[in-house]
């Protein structure tokens, strides 16, 4: 993804991962994956983490500042959800102090991520205008927990097409704090704070947008 | 059987853990030995350094296999060490939680956490096993524990200190890690790492994010260094 921001007909258009002719910038998926397992120095055979594999090797385009932009756009939109949406709706108890703990780490995931594009002579998409579809706490929190879990498996689907070292330990030093806040909301809403047991499941691009893509407005 | 040179085995106070952390050199050859069958059992090569008398059942290293040693010099030695060091630490984390459960401290909500947690850190045991195989190395063998259990806030919170612990560990490797499946396969467990450390704060009432907005890692050293007093 350019720094184009996406429309939201381009973000529907892509609610369906499973597309067997997806294309990534030209290559098919399965080459993609081809691509990746070749890379990865060997073709194994099946495994608790392979199918998983599959996903994340084939999860985005090419280059650091492409993937460092694609987590600012989330990383925009998480700090908004949590700053205006959570101001907004009067949230209260435990639900408010997320709200404000989690925006100001969401800030600084902005903050540093920005930094980081400018540093390798990127340049940093425009914070996107966004629409969050919640009207009361149960249904923030609601949200809260897809935003987060799917921060996580965006980070994880990104990561190993990441080139840099230095990028590498930023993602993951920011998807260990979104996997934090996601076992936290999902605990506070009564769900189970490891939605996928015992790995987290890396996402396509395809599948983050799904989820993201209809909440950014411009 | 391919025995390790007595230097690097040889008791000493200090410990194998502050020779590593002033040694380079030795921890090169460290890591060399964790990936292949010359020590197959982390926990024997650690008390050996360590000068514990050895009494566990793995401390014999098994013969190296003409398969195995080949392994030693490819591009996959580095990655094993690390998939046999993060093994060792969830074969830790497993037999905490195992022990955990077995003291029934927990009961309810919690305690159906504790046991899914537990559960999860067996499926790390078991992945990083699969994974192990699949380079061509030997997974190291199960070191024997022993965790301090009094009661339910004391265990909750040596929980939450292992769970930041790991996560930590995780992150510290990520960027040594070759293969992509590999690190795939690390982030996915990582992040799930995260979530029980999280967790447990919620338990205790510790941070949700000890280290702030971004998650600090671990090296090698600290981290043997920390799990030391749970060997047995």
């Amino acid at each position: 993804m350019s720094d184009k921001t996406l429309t939201h007909n381009e973000a529907a258009g892509l609610a369906n991962p499973e597309l067997a002719g997806f294309e990534v910038h030209g290559m098919t998926r399965s080459s993609f994956i081809l691509r990746g397992a070749l890379a990865a120095g060997a073709v194994y055979g099946t495994s608790a983490v392979t199918p998983f594999v599959a996903q994340a090797l084939a999860a985005t385009g090419s280059g650091d500042v492409e993937i460092l932009n694609f987590a600012l756009t989330l990383e925009y939109l998480e700090a908004d959800f949590y700053t205006v949406k959570g101001k907004e709706l009067s949230l209260s108890g435990q639900a408010r102090a997320y709200a404000t703990q989690f925006g100001q780490e969401e800030s600084e995931h902005v903050t540093a991520l920005t930094a980081a594009i400018k540093q390798l002579g990127g340049k940093p998409v425009k914070k996107p205008k966004f629409a969050f579809p919640a009207n009361s706490e149960g249904s923030f929190l609601a949200l809260a927990s897809v935003l987060e879990n799917t921060g996580v498996g965006a980070y994880n689907g990104a990561a190993p097409s990441i080139q840099s070292k230095q990028v590498l330990a930023a993602a993951g030093s920011i998807v260990q704090i979104e996997a934090r806040h996601a076992a936290a909301i999902d605990l506070l809403i009564g769900k189970s704070p490891t939605p996928s047991e015992g790995f987290d499941i890396p996402l396509t691009k395809a599948q983050v947008l799904a989820k993201a893509g209809p909440l950014i407005k411009a | 059987m391919s025995s390790p040179p007595s230097e690097e085995v040889a008791p000493q106070p200090a410990g194998i853990v502050e020779r590593l952390v002033r040694d380079d050199l030795d921890r090169k050859r460290f890591l060399k030995m964790v990936g292949t069958t010359g020590a197959a059992s982390f926990g024997a090569f650690v008390l050996a350094a360590c000068g514990s008398s050895s009494k566990t059942t793995s401390a014999t290293a098994p013969a190296a296999t003409a398969t195995t040693a080949s392994t030693e010099a490819g591009s996959g030695s580095g990655d094993l060490a690390i998939l046999n060091y993060a093994l060792t630490l969830e074969y830790l984390e497993t037999a905490f939680y195992g022990k955990v459960v077995k003291a029934a401290l927990f009961s309810g909500k919690v305690g159906a956490l504790i046991k899914d947690f537990g559960r999860q850190e067996a499926s790390h045991v078991a992945a990083l096993k699969a994974a192990v195989e699949k380079l061509g190395g030997k997974p190291v063998a199960e070191p024997a524990a022993k965790f301090p259990i009094t009661s339910a806030t004391q265990v909750a919170e040596l929980a939450y200190t292992v769970e930041n612990l790991g996560a930590s560990a995780y992150l510290g490797q990520a960027g040594n890690i070759q293969s992509a499946e590999v690190l795939a396969s690390a982030l996915a467990i990582h992040s799930v790492e995260a979530r029980h450390a999280a967790t447990l704060g919620t338990l205790v009432k510790k941070s949700l994010t000890p280290d702030g907005a971004f998650a600090k890692p671990s090296d090698m050293s600290t981290v043997l260094a920390a799990v030391k007093p749970f060997l047995a």
